[in-house]
């Protein structure tokens, strides 16, 4: 009978999401001084102020429990002194004035402290992660590189602008309220003091489980966080599937995961409260027994007077605080291991292009570029380039015909030297690229990328990308010889409409016009264009075309071509095919050689024809 | 209140939870006071009366007390956030759920991310409040009365004097909590900015680095990250401002017990114990009394959360399925007759009086400029929005007379961007049947011309791709999402610009691979290239949501037209070339 029931197909596995799962890291020492590094600007001013701050605040907060207890209680109120219990009433007040302007100075001053070592650091890595080469990007997610410089650098702030002086003052002051209380009493110390290391035991260990369990919790919800990313974006999809309650059985198990661990985690750390407590009990326990036992014997008996038992009671209840900030303060520290340690691995990434040091700047440029047996490879085992030879001349325009993955692109990037051949040289007016500043080259060179990237700004920001100091009137002019103008006109603020890379304002043959007014702006003696075969319509297609012949005018023009009529009017054509060339020459001449290139022209067409 | 009363379906059914973690933590909050009582007796009874026999009783009520707060404190934690969680656990599945049946044109006019912090940040502000809130503001009456009791039974006078530092303490917790919120806010505005200027530019690398703008980019970065960090100093003033004046407020209110106390012991008027119990009383209100803006602000947010998330819940379901929806098999033959659309109102009409009739087995091209109605005519069959006027009709019925899931799963959509999830290829080949065979999925890979590429990875068809497809090209992504429409066996087929990125050699083959499927089904293609639709049987040729053409390929071109036009323009070296190579 059981035979007949239907399996159902389970959809809790449906999706698969990657969660960074590293978030501590054991100390390391090395790391620490590290970092500490960054706190040397700082070393003789906002650092000392702060600790100085700190320190005169704490002397105050050890010292008013001994007063209340030994002065104000033993002498003042047993005596029944009224006189100096007034002159204590002032002291203290004026003790407390002074806690309280230490205490404004300290966090001012520890803020300035954390904010300026926070923003150096993360200056420090972004400047660096610039000048890195194009193998680095090739190789990491732009959101790799975001979350370091960003979140990681962001989960140092609390070590640098609290951490390091609370802990300085944690440990001060649970040094100092053993002393006090040695001196007070040694016997009644010693018996009260025994809840100190089952205080730590507990502020670690059991802490130590729950952060676990919490950090399941993180895994969970970020997983969670990553479908309901993908599940609104790809919302269209999974209505036109009709994949809607498959999805949400899905979700179900995500959100049920997320709840276990969730409960999980707060039933472990509901346990801690109650340890602390009972623990803390036994302290008081003690003290109150053995305090009273001893108040009882008489001072002269060498027991203690009632003024010291006060000032215990007020310093017990004082252990649990710092203790349990040192105890997230170790947490701290094993989370900044994990983040700085991605931080440092970013720092010590060295530019694959390296400039030289006796490089010169490549002042004024002709455009003729000389490719002498250039060999590269992408790693190791892959050649992406075999022998390259190439001479174009100045002002020529030349077109790069191949399948993907043919070296089209690696031609281009070498040009702007994002790589060094792995042999042979590229040389630009008889220069060798590696003897040359790098920006004097690139400022003379620009890449019309595919894709356009649209900076968040306006227009008129995203155009003068290609030259900062443009005014606007050189940005418009730039426009309107392109033709951009027409369309950027019409929108709603013109020059100043706002646009955004993800916005759809712009469609993508005005946003090809955009890069077309950029790349001019910046008057570029060579041009690498990378033609773009995405769907653009016809009409915009024409103005395109219109648009590069103004741009191309009077330029070395190195295309990456995929339109017949920019192939067609090139003064050379490159036939690449697995890193080789081919077959070189003009439209004409190519076709008369019936070799690759006329097959390739000639398939185009009858597949359009067939039917 | 009205927010609360809206979003009750979800936390009121696991209102026992609550409760009993109210009633711990009265419990709870009584034993809170038992430590000055029981330092006051151990100085007033013990010592002073030299009653050292009592202290074996005073310890183990303390410790039966601290082991019943043990309890206490436990249950009432784990119980109040177990009703925080319980309660967004729903919440988030029924979020989940209404977000599934939104509508197209929700998802037109609101960004992913706007929707990502309602289901993130507004969700856990709500459980946080659940867990939290309620029971802290109760936590603070209860232990401010309390604690008054016993002051008032200690000694009048000295817990007026008490009393007298609470005015001033509110106060200034009530204007430190008025100027920390705005100052937190801009403090996240900054890093959000500072956030989107790392973002663009990672992202815009390759342009930044053509154009040699690194340095013009680390001065913009410098001056985000400046104003991050100057507006964090902004927010640290305040703290520097008010934190330690709350704690000096504290102070003085124990320098003035000290002294008015320590008077009245000394006249007599006041035990020693008493004045002792009363150091500790007086945090015990002062220090909850700090938490209450905490509090209060809370109570704001998690409104303002729950206000976010009735936008959701409540928001209208523009399509909605009838309630005598059939359920048949769909044969494809999909009509048009006088259609109007509109996306918003008094905006002008995204369709004008479309008409047409597309039997089975015919193939139908959409051609004309971006925005010109072409994708919006498609989204009409499979009910992605709903026609202002006009009847749009699949095998002579309208398609509102369907189920959602019956129209839908016949009609196999490729969408302008080839979205892929988070999973294997065949699961995202699969995805719009789940339960086909293996030899389907690669049936249908093979006719998008997807299976020699998939087969070269080293996974194969077991590649997990990572979120939105990356690690594959365009044009892979594109093949695969044709796999995934073809998958699902369809009666009518979309294509909407499918083959952007496709190489010709690769669409070529596509093409009279899906002649070949689609024989005896509808067909409708959206393209720039002529190539790509001069085989349909009919061409829709649009321009600012009308069909100013229609024809087959050799009909259009005749009519000289608009058609004829961007003909000539993608073919205008073609006589030229074809001379020469058929030389």
């Amino acid at each position: 009978m059981s035979n007949a029931k239907v399996e159902k197909k389970s959809y809790l596995t449906r999706f698969h999401y990657t969660v960074e799962q590293v978030i501590e890291k054991p100390f390391n020492w090395k790391q620490m001084l590290r970092l500490l590094t960054y706190l040397k600007p700082y070393s003789k001013s906002y650092l000392p102020a702060a600790i100085i701050a700190m320190l005169v605040s704490m002397i105050v907060r050890l010292t008013v429990p001994v007063l209340i207890g030994k002065v104000a209680i033993d002498i003042a109120i047993f005596n029944k002194d009224t006189s100096l219990l007034t002159w204590l009433v002032v002291l203290i007040g004026v003790l407390y004035v002074l806690n309280y302007v230490a205490n404004t100075l300290r966090i001012r001053w520890v803020n300035k402290l954390g904010q300026n070592v926070i923003y150096d650091l993360r200056h420090h890595l972004f400047s660096h992660v610039q000048r890195l080469s194009h193998r680095f990007f090739d190789n990491r997610s732009a959101g790799s590189i975001l979350v370091r410089i960003l979140n990681d650098i962001n989960s140092l702030q609390e070590l640098f602008t609290s951490g390091i002086i609370n802990l300085l003052m944690d440990t001060l002051t649970l040094v100092g309220i053993m002393v006090i209380l040695f001196v007070l009493s040694p016997q009644l110390a010693i018996a009260v003091l025994i809840v100190v290391p089952i205080m730590f035991y507990i502020s670690t260990r059991l802490r130590r489980n729950i952060r676990r369990s919490w950090q399941e919790v993180r895994i969970n919800q970020s997983r969670m966080n990553s479908h309901l990313n993908e599940g609104i974006q790809g919302m269209r999809i999974t209505q036109s599937f009709s994949q809607e309650n498959e999805n949400a059985e899905f979700f179900d198990g995500v959100n049920k995961g997320y709840f276990h661990s969730f409960r999980n985690a707060a039933k472990k750390s509901a346990y801690f409260r109650p340890f602390v407590d009972i623990s803390d009990a036994v302290g008081t326990i003690i003290l109150i027994a053995f305090g009273s036992y001893l108040i009882l014997k008489g001072e002269e008996n060498g027991g203690i007077a009632i003024g010291t038992f006060v000032t215990f009671a007020t310093f017990t209840g004082m252990f649990w605080e710092p203790i349990s900030r040192l105890g997230q303060m170790y947490t701290q520290l094993l989370m900044a291991m994990a983040s700085s340690e991605r931080i440092f691995e970013f720092l010590d990434e060295q530019p694959n292009v390296k400039e030289k040091k006796n490089a010169h700047r490549f002042d004024e440029m002709e455009g003729h570029i000389v490719f002498d047996k250039v060999q590269f490879s992408y790693d190791n085992d892959r050649i992406a380039l075999h022998d390259i030879s190439l001479n174009i001349k100045a002002g020529e325009t030349i077109a790069l015909v191949g399948h993907t993955g043919s070296g089209k692109s690696t031609i281009a990037n070498l040009i702007s030297r994002f790589y060094d051949p792995t042999k042979g040289s590229v040389k630009i007016d008889g220069k060798n690229l590696l003897d040359v500043e790098l920006a004097s080259l690139r400022e003379k060179i620009s890449v019309v990328l595919q894709d356009t990237f649209i900076f968040s700004g306006t227009i008129m920001e995203n155009i003068r990308f290609g030259r900062p100091n443009a005014s606007d009137d050189e940005v418009m002019e730039a426009a309107k010889v392109v033709g951009a103008d027409d369309f950027i006109k019409r929108l709603s603020n013109g020059y100043f409409t706002e646009v955004e890379e993800r916005g759809n304002i712009l469609s993508a043959g005005e946003r090809q016009l955009l890069s077309f007014a950029r790349a001019l702006l910046a008057n570029p003696r060579i041009i690498i264009l990378d033609e773009a075969t995405a769907s653009i319509d016809t009409e915009s297609e024409i103005k395109i075309q219109k648009a590069l012949k103004r741009l191309l005018k009077g330029r070395t023009s190195i295309i990456i071509a995929h339109r017949l009529s920019t192939i067609r009017e090139a003064d050379k054509i490159f036939v690449l095919e697995n890193g080789k060339i081919l077959e070189s020459g003009n439209h004409r001449s190519l076709l008369d050689k019936k070799g690759k290139y006329y097959e390739l022209v000639k398939s185009q067409f009858t597949m359009l024809d067939a039917k | 209140m009205k927010t609360f009363k809206r979003l009750k379906e979800f936390y009121w059914p696991h209102k026992h939870y609550f409760l009993w973690s109210l009633f711990f933590l009265i419990i709870l909050t009584c034993i809170t006071v038992a430590y000055p009582i029981i330092l006051q007796i151990t100085i007033d009874e013990v010592v002073m009366q030299n009653q050292y026999e009592l202290i074996i009783y005073i310890s183990f009520i303390f410790f039966g007390l601290m082991l019943i707060k043990g309890i206490s404190t436990f249950s009432f934690q784990y119980l109040s956030e177990l009703f925080g969680m319980t309660s967004v656990y729903h919440l988030r599945n029924a979020l989940y759920h209404k977000l599934q049946v939104l509508s197209f044109k929700y998802y037109d006019n609101s960004k992913t991310g706007d929707i990502m912090s309602r289901m993130t940040a507004d969700v856990e502000g709500f459980r946080f409040f659940l867990s939290a809130g309620f029971a802290e503001l109760i936590r603070i009456i209860l232990l401010i009365g309390v604690s008054l009791s016993v002051m008032f039974y200690y000694s009048i006078p000295l817990a007026v004097v008490t009393m007298l530092a609470m005015p001033f303490l509110g106060m200034i917790v009530f204007r430190f909590d008025k100027q920390v919120h705005p100052a937190f806010r801009s403090v996240r505005k900054s890093f959000g900015k500072l956030n989107t200027r790392v973002q663009e530019n990672i992202s815009g690398m390759n342009t930044v680095k053509s154009l040699s703008r690194e340095d013009f980019e680390i001065g913009r970065f410098s001056s985000s990250n400046d104003d991050y960090r100057q507006n964090y100093l902004n927010t640290a003033k305040l703290w520097a401002k008010y934190f330690p004046l709350m704690e000096f407020i504290g102070n003085i209110a124990v320098v003035s017990l000290l002294g008015f106390g320590g008077y009245l012991v000394i006249t007599e008027r006041l035990a020693l114990g008493e004045l002792v119990a009363f150091f500790s009383l007086v945090w015990y209100i002062l220090g909850p009394l700090m938490n209450l803006g905490f509090v209060v602000n809370m109570f704001s947010q998690a409104k303002a959360s729950g206000e976010r998330l009735i936008e959701i819940l409540d928001r209208e379901e523009d399509i909605l399925e009838n309630e005598h929806a059939i359920d048949r098999p769909i044969k494809g033959h999909v009509t048009f007759k006088n259609v109007t659309l509109q996306y918003v109102e008094d905006d002008d009409a995204a369709l004008k009086n479309i008409s047409f009739d597309a039997p089975p087995g015919k193939v139908i091209g959409l051609i004309g400029a971006t925005g010109s109605g072409k994708t919006s005519i498609t989204q009409l069959i499979t009910r992605f929005y709903e026609a202002e006027a006009g009847e749009v009709l699949v095998d002579g019925l309208h398609v509102s007379d369907y189920k959602l899931k019956t129209l839908r799963s016949h009609i196999g959509f490729v969408l302008q961007e080839p979205f892929l999830f988070s999973t294997s290829i065949r699961e995202n080949i699969a995805y719009g049947r789940p339960e086909v065979t293996d030899e389907q999925v690669l049936a249908a890979a093979k006719r998008a011309q997807a299976h020699d590429f998939i087969m070269k990875l080293p996974k194969g068809y077991d590649t997990l791709l990572g979120e939105r497809g990356m690690g594959l090209s365009g044009g892979q992504k594109q093949r695969i999402a044709i796999a995934r429409a073809l998958c699902i066996d369809p009666s009518i087929l979309i294509l909407d610009d499918a083959t952007s990125a496709v190489d010709m050699e690769t669409e070529f083959k596509i093409q009279s691979a899906l002649k070949e499927v689609m024989n005896g089904r509808t067909s409708f293609i959206i393209a720039h290239r002529i190539s790509s639709i001069k085989h349909a049987d009919e061409i829709l040729v649009l321009d600012k949501g009308e069909i100013k053409e229609r024809g087959n390929h050799a009909e259009l071109l005749e009519l000289n037209g608009i058609y004829r036009r961007i003909y000539d323009i993608q073919y205008q070296d073609r006589e030229e070339i074809m001379e020469t190579v058929s030389h």
